[in-house]
């Protein structure tokens, strides 16, 4: 094992360091874990079992909540799941169709107080389990093989958690919905080839298609625009996977991508971080809708 | 953050911090006060104030303080469930001072006692007590927690403390009336600490109330 400090004495935190270890003939989910036992003292196995916890829910409620209606809290969505689901898709793969309407129908579960996992927010909740559902419906992927992606989903966030911030109110929309996306990006490369190398192009191509998205949830809803961000992200990170599974790469290392939307997270306005004051929040129509809510007092205490 | 707080953790929606850490906080309350409360108000300071109308907060502090924990799929009925339960309850808007933006204060009542919390939802579902009573802290319920009203005498302390067998992580002692000469002490702990430890602490003489709280279930 060797992982570099930094001069506070921090541990740093690299995917690059992963894959180095991985490149020793070590495999990438228990290179991530005994990383995480390192840092929380938790034994590998108990953070296993807790990941298939995670992997088990995630699974239940794509199942439960497929194509559903749902009461959002503000009502401004609700049936976009229920719209994909009844859908024939003319242009969408079977796979990409039916990771769309998770994306869209937990998204929409989250706006209406239901179960999720907070992968890595409430807010960006379906598309990870979004690719995970069409593996194991399409592809018949086994419970192992999709535990193992997804510690590695998981590993690859947590570099961006550690380098950058996975909060709309820190660095936008892109921290959130972006992180998510490369998320499922690195998921999926790594359930068809197993390399590390390769994830890290698959989410480093994912994570720069959403630099710069900004953060602008009208009404401070976790609805409009989030929903559908669930809906199209997912989309990015399989095209951005397919593209990495044909050996395209991204010229800009992942590590770097991540201290990009950093600094580019750090330079949007507070208007345009989760305060609803920016962007799509301010347009005519959503000033319209939020004034209207308000005269009905449908959320007076 | 560790990884499993990255791809975690089940929570019901929207946001870990209007829904999961107001939750937490008043099922701190909920264990504090060893059940549901008569009756109960929750003062909603800066952001949770602005945007927590309709964002589901008021339904997460209702399913917490009747002791829900975080993915309890009846939290969205919750405001029905308190009525059904005969909870007397409602919410006020108030400027808490310097206060973290997501601060929730939660005024509760229970066999003619009052109780006082406040805290923070501070981002990701974690929390931080801040206030219980008259004795200010930071708690953030990832430890064991025990909390006493104790007698402020020369030695007391170490007296109570010696039945701890367990490390001690964080110890909160505060005079809340000089003449009367009695002390808050809020204790956590890394490990469960053990039942005949429990038993021993609340027959000290210098315990005048004990308040098992233990750890949040939902914490990782
Ligand atoms: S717009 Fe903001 S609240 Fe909505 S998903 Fe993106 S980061 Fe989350």
């Amino acid at each position: 094992m060797c992982w570099n400090f930094t001069m506070w004495g921090v541990m740093r935190m690299r995917f690059e360091d992963f894959i180095n270890e991985e490149k020793r003939g070590r495999k990438l989910p228990d290179v991530i874990l005994e990383r995480e036992m390192r840092e929380t003292g938790v034994p590998i196995e108990l953070l296993r079992r807790e990941m298939v916890k995670l992997l088990n829910v995630m699974l239940e409620e794509s199942t439960k909540q497929y194509g559903k209606r749902q009461r959002t809290l503000s009502e401004m969505a609700g049936e976009n799941g229920y719209l994909m689901a009844n859908h024939r898709a003319k242009m969408l793969s079977e796979f990409s169709h039916t990771a769309t309407t998770v994306a869209l129908s937990l998204a929409e579960s989250n706006a209406a107080m239901g179960r999720v996992v907070a992968c890595p927010t409430g807010g960006a909740c379906g598309i990870v389990p979004a690719v995970l559902y069409a593996l194991k419906v399409h592809m018949n992927a086994s419970m192992d093989e999709l535990l193992n992606a997804f510690i590695v989903a998981g590993g690859l966030g947590w570099v961006i958690e550690k380098n950058a911030t996975i909060s709309g109110a820190e660095g936008g929309c892109q921290a959130e919905i972006g992180t998510a996306a490369a998320m499922a990006s690195a998921l999926l490369v790594y359930y068809f080839t197993h390399q590390g190398e390769r994830c890290a192009h698959g989410a480093a191509i994912a994570l720069k298609s959403m630099l710069g998205l900004v953060c602008d949830p009208v009404g401070g809803f976790v609805e409009v625009p989030c929903v559908k961000r669930n809906g199209i992200a997912v989309n990015i990170a399989i095209s951005s996977a397919e593209m990495a599974l044909a050996g395209i790469e991204s010229v800009i290392p992942f590590d770097e991508v991540v201290e990009a939307m950093y600094r580019v997270g750090r330079s949007l306005p507070e208007s345009l971080r989760e305060t609803g004051m920016g962007g799509i929040a301010t347009t005519p129509t959503a000033r319209k809708i939020v004034m209207e809510m308000k005269k009905h007092k449908k959320f007076k205490w | 953050m560790s990884l499993l707080d990255v791809v975690g953790p089940v929570m019901v929606g929207p946001s870990s911090s209007h829904t999961l850490g107001v939750l937490r906080i008043a099922r701190f309350v909920h264990k504090f006060m060893k059940g549901v409360p008569e009756k109960v108000k929750f003062v909603l300071h800066g952001s949770l104030a602005d945007t927590g109308f309709g964002h589901g907060t008021d339904k997460a502090l209702l399913a917490g303080i009747m002791g829900m924990r975080a993915d309890d799929e009846r939290i969205r009925d919750s405001i029905e469930i308190a009525k059904n339960v005969g909870l007397r309850y409602s919410f006020e808007i108030e400027d808490l001072g310097e206060v973290h933006p997501n601060t929730v204060l939660i005024i509760a009542w229970k066999n003619g006692k009052k109780v006082e919390v406040q805290g923070s939802s501070i981002g990701g579902g974690k929390i931080e007590i801040n206030r219980i009573n008259d004795c200010e802290c930071q708690v953030n319920w990832e430890y064991h927690t025990l909390i006493l009203v104790i007698k402020d005498l020369p030695g007391a302390i170490g007296n109570i403390l010696e039945n701890v067998s367990v490390n001690i992580s964080n110890l909160y002692l505060k005079r809340i009336d000089a003449i009367e000469r009695i002390a808050v002490a809020i204790v956590e702990t890394d490990e469960e600490v053990k039942e005949e430890c429990l038993e021993a602490i609340e027959k000290n003489s210098y315990v005048l109330e004990f308040y098992h709280v233990g750890r949040d279930e939902d914490a990782l």
